[in-house]
């Protein structure tokens, strides 16, 4: 028997915006289904709509800056702007843009491939995603308060920060919700992943994305905190005459910097496992083999985020350390790359002999891995001290982390879209058009970040709205790749997102790709508002429904 | 997969074709083929560190080329294998899936491999980290104090001890940014008063700042130093080749962050000799005395040399402010009839230092002519004549 409640509404039918949909628990209707959201699918649908629409403002920032940078001598913005642009970009993106857009993959997948009816907190999951908006507002906001919003970078690096005016602490303010609102959602998933798998689903059954995320949630919970730490000290400096960072009264501006590095470093991985268990996934359903070493990706996984907490410091080599210090950090450091390299080679061990089709998933799963790679050398010519203090703030960390995050997780979310977007919507989306996607996003995002590397191989320092002229090629080029890579984001929002959900398109079959498994594929598309009432009865591999 | 391969074949290309068409546009766009590479900073389309000039420079290059081979071997193996799959193993060739999924040995084998190469990275690295850490047994220490937005230099011990100097970007270049008209080799770079060092002699600069994080730093010394408020650190290095070597800030430090470049000239031991000589003439017949009574229009014409030189990157050559910062002109502290008002302003600063304070970096004399020029230029008609002695007044106060 299946455990799945009929769908009232026929595939290929609309299914985010119909208001037509089950009626048989009185769920409420136009804007009160949204705003008063409990379920788990239109919860994720918000956060996903949400992020997309902070990833196009930050993209703008991002697009601004590169505007201002593409000639030497200013044009358009004068220096004051333009680094509050590069902080509110990198503010927007981390955590308007990134971790929302992960929370909404959660949403939506998590209870499905686990064999849930809904998340475990349905009310807080509500309010850990309608926190988000009051936040969002307060963080834009900043552009409007006298002395413009806050220019002391996204690291927000005290005393800096105690010169900027009133949106720093609207700022301030906007981070404790989001901060806020990843705890609670955080909370919701590890319950949700312990506590309401269904029968048969054990731990080491359980899908990449949701192992992943459960570590990723574990990662949240220790470091949110800090950061929380960190801004209100911050914000008792500047309004309360505290001196925790400032040297005026005997503070420590170092000291800042550890406290935020210690969130600062835990966080680049929280943005890069979710993307991980996705292409787990992505890579064995193209290749129609099984994950090759599922057990060591669950123990690399971990690793990562164990380590991730004893690094923080090689972000800081430059503070001058002792030197004791500073070779923990690089050894540990190095270390991390062990882990990291086994799962790139069970991605490609999963790849090699299988039957592979390169749909748009696949492909943004093997960009993925590719460009993904790259920014891992990168990584790993950094972890060595000696050039990382030749080439700390300047160009080639703005390359690096690009690679890791935009080629990372982006990529890894894209592919995620691509992969599940039939079950979201019943549709299938334009397989040219997500090609068209790919390719041009790969293309213009190397052309944006690769040139970057020799900028700083070269000396240019980052978060500068001038340069000396000999930079000036490298920095023409990055602008124009920007600017296309841009528009290929503005393309698929166009003629992929919003084509799909508004419904058009090939309807989707059940379990459109060959070679996918797992417990979403076992529901209609769409999937039906309501998933797994009742608990599945698993097959042994815990990837069908039986019975 | 023929799809594959045109289109990462017209990918290619595309991509070819824009970089040459943006590097035409450069020259076109900035009208100036002049521009070449600026010995001891950065080269036109550098792919690769400055010229080392210290061994550790070096040592850092050296790392680096370590590093992209060892980068190269793994891309090689590890894309060679990704790409003979993606070619061999697809479905449109008749592949089938084979059915494995574990193998203990490759695992330890995969992950028993990078860790012997970090092993080797991390005992490559160890010697050059010990050796940038070691400050001990310098010839020359120079404290290098970051302020917004430019640098202090002050000789603390060895030859030239005493001498001390400020070092802005050079004012018009500061200028051509400001107007979009960004031209000549040394752009962003050039200072009014460059640090000078000996060759051949080990210099230990210790750093710290006066009002936010900044950083020391030369990309051909292989130095980058932090310079922490309230906080000493240290760094070094030994210049084998005499000549100018140019860096820029590297900690973000407000919004001038991109104007306070690092010039440093290496001379021979002679002709550093000869410079600190004549520093040391040029300081004692500089020094001004705040006890000299000073008339309005001599006053008037040092004041602003110095408003031009300190005051107007943030307040603007005609008073007027511009965004967070406060216009002078007409400003109720610079009309105030009490001088007090201004001058206690100018020595202290205001809100966290985004109006940094100027006691002990401008002299009384020039903070005097400042504020005189303030309070009898635009529409400011005050006749107040500020004398080095109110400000030394003040100072007391």
């Amino acid at each position: 028997m299946s455990a799945v409640l009929p769908h009232p509404v026929a595939p290929g039918h609309d299914h985010d915006h119909d208001h037509d949909h089950d009626h048989a628990h009185g769920q409420p209707h136009g804007w009160r289904r949204w705003l008063f959201a409990t379920n788990h699918k239109d919860i994720g649908t918000m956060y996903l709509v949400f992020a997309f629409t902070m990833f196009l403002i930050g993209g703008t920032l991002a697009l601004l800056i590169r505007l201002e940078l593409f000639q030497p001598g200013l044009q358009y913005f004068n220096p004051e702007l333009f680094n509050q642009f590069t902080t509110m970009h990198g503010l927007i993106m981390v955590f308007g843009a990134i971790m929302p857009a992960f929370v909404g993959f959660a949403n939506w997948m998590i209870p499905m491939q686990i064999g849930a009816a809904d998340m475990a907190f349905a009310r807080m999951n509500n309010l850990s995603f309608w926190l988000l908006i009051p936040a969002a507002l307060m963080l834009a906001s900043g552009f409007f308060l006298p002395g413009g919003a806050p220019a002391a970078g996204w690291t927000l690096y005290a005393p800096l920060t105690l010169q900027m005016g009133a949106s720093m602490d609207s700022s301030i303010f906007a981070l404790h919700l989001m901060g806020a609102s990843s705890i609670m959602g955080s909370i919701n998933i590890i319950v949700t992943i312990l506590n309401m798998r269904a029968p048969g689903m054990t731990l080491m059954k359980m899908p990449m994305f949701c192992w992943t995320w459960l570590i990723t949630a574990y990662l949240l919970i220790a470091v949110m905190p800090v950061l929380a730490g960190a801004i209100t000290m911050t914000l008792t400096d500047r309004h309360f005459h505290t001196s925790f960072f400032n040297p005026a009264g005997g503070g420590d501006p170092v000291m800042y910097q550890h406290i935020f590095w210690f969130f600062g470093h835990p966080e680049v991985y929280i943005m890069i496992l979710p993307a991980f268990g996705i292409v787990s996934q992505v890579v064995p359903a193209f290749a129609r083999k099984r994950l090759f070493g599922y057990t060591s990706m669950v123990y690399a996984t971990s690793s990562i985020a164990i380590l991730s907490f004893i690094v923080w410091a090689h972000h800081m080599y430059t503070t001058g350390m002792p030197v004791t210090g500073q070779l923990f950090f690089m050894y540990a450091t190095m270390l991390i790359s062990v882990p990291t390299g086994v799962k790139v080679f069970n991605w490609l061990a999963t790849m090699w002999r299988g039957s592979m089709t390169f749909e748009a998933p696949m492909l943004w799963a093997v960009g993925f891995i590719f460009v993904f790679t790259m920014g891992g050398f990168t990584g790993l010519i950094c972890s060595m001290a000696p050039i990382d203090i030749q080439l700390q703030d300047t160009y080639y960390v703005v390359a690096h982390f690009h690679y890791v995050l935009v080629a990372g997780s982006l990529f890894g979310m894209f592919s995620g879209f691509y992969y599940w977007s039939p079950k979201w919507t019943g549709v299938m989306y334009n397989e040219l058009r997500g090609k068209i996607h790919f390719w041009t996003s790969l293309v213009f995002f190397n052309l944006t970040f690769f040139p970057m590397h020799f900028l700083g191989l070269a000396g240019m320092p980052r978060r500068v709205a001038d340069y000396p002229m000999q930079f000036t090629d490298f920095n023409q080029v990055a602008s124009i790749g920007g600017l296309c890579f841009g528009l290929s984001q503005v393309y698929f929002l166009l003629f992929i997102v919003i084509p799909v959900m508004r419904g058009k398109g090939e309807p989707a079959p059940q379990r459109p790709w060959e070679g996918a498994e797992g417990l979403e594929w076992e529901v209609p598309s769409p999937a039906p508002w309501h998933t797994y009432e009742t608990p599945p009865k698993l097959d042994r591999t815990a990837t069908k429904v039986i019975g | 997969m023929m799809t594959i391969r045109r289109l990462g074949y017209g990918a290619t290309r595309a991509a070819l074709a824009i970089s040459a068409l943006a590097t035409t546009g450069v020259a076109q766009a900035l009208g100036d083929k002049s521009v070449t590479d600026l010995p001891g900073g950065p080269r036109v389309l550098g792919l690769d560190f400055q010229p080392a000039v210290t061994d550790v420079a070096q040592q850092i290059k050296m790392l680096h080329y370590g590093m992209l081979i060892v980068c190269t071997v793994i891309f090689v193996v590890v894309f060679g294998f990704m790409f003979y799959s993606i070619v061999k193993h697809r479905k449109s060739v008749g592949h089938q899936a084979a059915n494995f999924h574990e193998s203990v040995k490759v695992e330890i084998l995969w992950t028993l491999v990078p860790f012997i190469i970090v092993i080797l990275m991390g005992a490559a690295a160890t010697r050059t980290v010990v050796a940038m850490k070691d400050t001990t047994n310098a010839d020359l220490t120079i404290k290098a104090t970051g302020y917004q937005w430019k640098w202090g230099y002050d000789y603390v011990k060895g030859e030239g001890e005493g001498l001390g100097f400020i070092s802005t970007l050079d004012t018009a270049q500061r200028e051509l940014s400001e107007d979009n008209k960004a031209a000549g080799n040394d752009y962003l770079l050039k200072v009014d008063h460059p640090l000078v060092v000996p060759v051949d002699k080990k210099i230990r600069i210790i750093t710290t700042a006066d009002d936010v994080i900044h950083s020391w730093s030369v990309p051909a010394f292989g130095v980058k130093q932090d310079a922490i408020p309230g906080f000493v650190r240290d760094t070094w290095f030994l210049a084998q080749k005499v000549g100018d070597y140019y860096g820029m800030c590297s900690e973000l430090c407000g919004k001038e962050h991109a104007y306070m470049p690092i010039h440093v000239v290496v001379l021979s031991a002679p002709d550093y000799t000869a410079w600190v000589a004549t520093q040391k003439k040029a300081l004692a017949a500089a020094a001004d005395d705040p006890k000299k009574v000073w008339e309005m229009g001599p006053l008037m014409a040092r004041g602003e040399k110095v408003y031009l030189a300190n005051c107007a990157v943030c307040h603007k050559p005609d008073g007027k402010g511009a965004g967070p910062v406060k216009p002078l002109d007409a400003s109720p502290v610079v009309n105030d009839k009490d001088i007090n008002a201004q001058i206690l302003t100018v020595l202290h600063g205001r809100l966290n230092g985004a109006m940094p304070a100027w006691q002990g970096k401008l002299s009384e004399t020039e903070i005097a002519a400042a504020i005189t020029y303030t309070k009898n230029s635009w529409s400011n008609h005050t006749g107040q004549l500020v004398e080095p002695s109110d400000v030394v007044a003040a100072e007391a106060k």
